[in-house]
């Protein structure tokens, strides 16, 4: 079922989530869809850098210097993969 | 074949098992598999826990840069650590390149790096070149270029006054022309000026020992310049690449840090059937081969020119396949089409035996370790049975189409090179004389009838500038015959011979089969009346001929000649330097000191007898160089 804009889907979230503990270096388990930047400690400015280009490698998508500022939580930023990716909806490849 | 998920989940798995090297074989399965930012962060992780279980070769890398490359450092390191090589990087200031090199005081000089990238590009180093190259006139922009390249030259020059280590400089990129079609028309131009600038920036480089340039226009075309940059991230970030350049510039810098930190491989093993041709050679028969310029044999054919090109480079050639032997050499003799002949392989394994066991045989055969070999096999079985077997064996990953196998064999980056000597080209041939000395071996009598049969000339002369790339190459590579096993770098050879109570030599040696080069290395240092041995080694090549006791003997009478007393060196032992466990003991030194497992030896040159093996002839240096430099 497609999400509406603004809420992102489970599988979204959960995807999300694995790649920001890949790129935090942190368990996945220490991380939820409330994390900021204030509350992960290397989410920092490199790190946001990082993340950014780890989301559009993992989602074949760009994102634009206006949407980087707004990807002010792990929640904000799967509610936009879900709206960017031509491919959320569909299952993970494996 | 695994999923990148499942492979996650394996490899999770054998960590938890403490299964070490077989987790370091999936993490470096995964990497290829999908060689993202993200994977860099898991396989950063794993590592933390891994890397202390491995041998894995530590080296560290600073970076001076114009620009943002943070992002970039986890997959260098990530790509590093599937590959051996346990990368400590270190990112200078933004944009302080400059200052870095100049203040003694810097951070880049306290880090004390092996290696140093120089990170620009056109737009920061040229900026009127890169954007106003319109409103310039002709004069302009050569004063621009000259004066930039009079500031590269100032950095070299300090940096290698400073530093030991090895730079290596980003060239300047091309920009879109700014004169549209025009530009090509004009025989001085925007890129006629950015080339002359690279050029020069080549030629500078060339003055310095360690000074390497990482031709970036290239590698921007042959990725593809329109896809290269990002330019919202370059204007918010300044951070040039778009996503999909991180992969290929982080894996352009992995290619020097391989033959700079020794992360080599002196073989390359080829399976035949389906690999070098197509087709299976006992059921297709010799006709039905697959090899030419036409489609399908086009793709094996290409496969051929790489491993031609790597023979040329000084990587010996082994022939690893399940075959009848003699039907595969006549295949290889014969079959029209074919660019390998029998000639350029230093080895052949082809029979049913298991390629693990073939591959050992290869090694031992060509005096290198395992570690040295590079397998090439289509069959995803066999490349699992070596990697399993012998995970020290760098497994080619090939595609499952023949279309790209001369790819992935031109992109493995153990077998780069950053200077060709000759006897890296003539290596095989090499090989070939040592087999016939290896059957010469087998048919004379007592070991010193062999040693007068060999007919052997040594010459031990001082470092010049043509020797010490291969004096720092020996120090590098030789891990048997080698009391200390410290390694060198060019820059310290040279360094260290222009020190004047040090001396550094090579040793060369020639026999009836030929000139076998320079196999041998000596560092000494004197300290008032004690002179140490700092590096005593010699090449496999040349193992258990007493050339050793020759030059025992050579530093013996150069000393004493020289007013010194005694003559002392370390033995380190290591794994693999057994051969020389008995070096100085043989040779009447007594042990005086220790220090963990090492042993100081001393000879009283007073009353020392060291004679010259009567089957060695010394050669006089001085006659031999000016010989050289009448061949030159």
């Amino acid at each position: 079922m497609q999400a509406k804009a603004g809420v992102p889907s489970k599988r979204v979230l959960k995807r999300v989530l694995r790649i920001a503990a890949d790129v935090f270096q942190v368990p996945e388990s220490s991380l939820s869809a409330g994390s900021t930047p204030d509350t992960v400690e290397s989410w920092d400015s490199l790190h946001h850098l990082e993340l950014v280009l780890a989301l559009e490698q993992e989602f074949g998508i760009q994102i634009s210097p206006e949407e980087i500022e707004q990807l002010l939580s792990i929640e904000l930023t799967a509610a936009l993969m879900e709206e960017k990716s031509p491919v959320c909806g569909v299952p993970d490849a494996d | 074949m695994y999923t990148p998920k499942q492979l996650r989940a394996e490899i999770e798995e054998l960590l938890r098992l403490e299964q070490w090297s077989d987790a370091h074989v999936y993490l470096g399965d995964l990497w290829r598999r999908e060689g993202k930012a993200s994977t860099a962060g898991f396989i950063s992780s794993c590592y933390r826990g891994l890397r202390d279980h491995l041998y894995m070769k530590k080296y560290r890398v600073s970076f001076l840069r114009s620009m943002t490359i943070e992002p970039l450092i986890p997959m260098l390191t990530s790509a590093g650590l599937v590959a051996g090589i346990d990368l400590i990087a270190r990112v200078g200031q933004f944009n302080a390149h400059a200052q870095e090199i100049l203040d003694p005081e810097s951070s880049l000089y306290s880090f004390n790096p092996d290696l140093v990238f120089l990170a620009v590009q056109t737009r920061d180093i040229l900026p009127g070149i890169w954007e106003n190259y319109t409103d310039l006139s002709h004069e302009e922009i050569q004063t621009t270029v000259d004066r930039m390249l009079n500031e590269f030259s100032t950095w070299i020059h300090t940096f290698r006054h400073r530093s030991n280590a090895c730079l290596v400089i980003h060239t300047l990129e091309k920009p879109m022309a700014s004169a549209g079609i025009l530009e090509s028309q004009q025989s001085e131009g925007q890129m006629a000026a950015i080339d002359r600038f690279n050029a020069d920036l080549r030629k500078i480089c060339k003055q310095y020992r360690g000074v390497y340039t990482l031709d970036y226009d290239a590698l921007i075309a042959r990725h593809g310049r329109m896809r290269w940059h990002d330019e919202g991230k370059w204007l918010t970030q300044r951070m040039p690449f778009a996503t999909d350049s991180l992969l290929p510039m982080a894996s352009e810098w992995l290619k020097f840090i391989h033959p700079l930190s020794g992360m080599t491989c002196k073989v390359l093993a080829v399976d035949l059937d389906n690999t070098l041709w197509g087709g299976v050679l006992g059921e297709d028969g010799r006709a039905g081969l697959q090899i030419g310029p036409e489609y399908p044999g086009a793709f094996y054919r290409s496969l051929q020119r790489v491993i031609l090109d790597l023979y040329h480079r000084g990587i010996l050639i082994a022939a690893c396949s399940k075959n009848n032997h003699d039907e595969a050499i006549d295949a290889l003799q014969n079959k029209i089409g074919m660019l390998l002949s029998p000639d350029h392989f230093a080895s052949f394994r082809i029979n049913w035996r298991d390629k693990v066991e073939n591959l050992r045989e290869i090694a031992a055969e060509l005096n290198v370790g395992t570690d040295s070999i590079a397998f090439l096999d289509d069959n995803p079985v066999e490349r699992d049975r070596v990697r399993t077997g012998m995970p020290e064996v760098k497994v080619i990953a090939l595609p499952d189409h023949p279309q790209g196998f001369a790819a992935a064999l031109r992109d493995c980056p153990f077998f780069e090179r950053l200077a060709l000597s000759t006897e890296d080209r003539e290596h095989t041939r090499l090989y070939h004389e040592q087999h016939q000395r290896a059957e010469l071996s087998r048919n004379v009598g007592s070991l010193e009838d062999f040693y007068r049969s060999l007919d052997q000339e040594i010459t031990i002369a001082p470092v010049t500038p043509q020797t010490i790339a291969r004096l720092a190459h020996l120090t590098q590579k030789t891990n048997q015959f080698n009391v200390t096993t410290r390694r060198h770098s060019e820059q310290e050879i040279e360094e260290f011979a222009s020190r004047p109570d040090w001396g550094v030599y090579s040793v060369r040696v020639k026999d009836r089969f030929g000139d076998n080069g320079i196999v041998g290395a000596l560092i000494t240092r004197r300290d008032s009346s004690i002179c140490e041995i700092e590096t005593f080694l010699l090449s496999c090549r040349v193992i258990g001929r007493t050339i050793e006791t020759a030059m025992l003997r050579f530093l013996v009478e150069n000393n004493r000649a020289a007013g010194v007393e005694s003559l002392q060196g370390w033995f380190v032992p290591t794994e693999k330097n057994i051969p020389v466990r008995e070096l100085y003991s043989s040779h009447h030194f007594e042990s005086i000191a220790t220090r963990g497992s090492s042993t100081l030896w001393r000879l009283n040159l007073a009353e020392a007898e060291i004679s010259q093996p009567e089957w060695i002839r010394l050669c006089d240096a001085s006659e031999s160089r000016s010989a050289e430099q009448a061949r030159a």
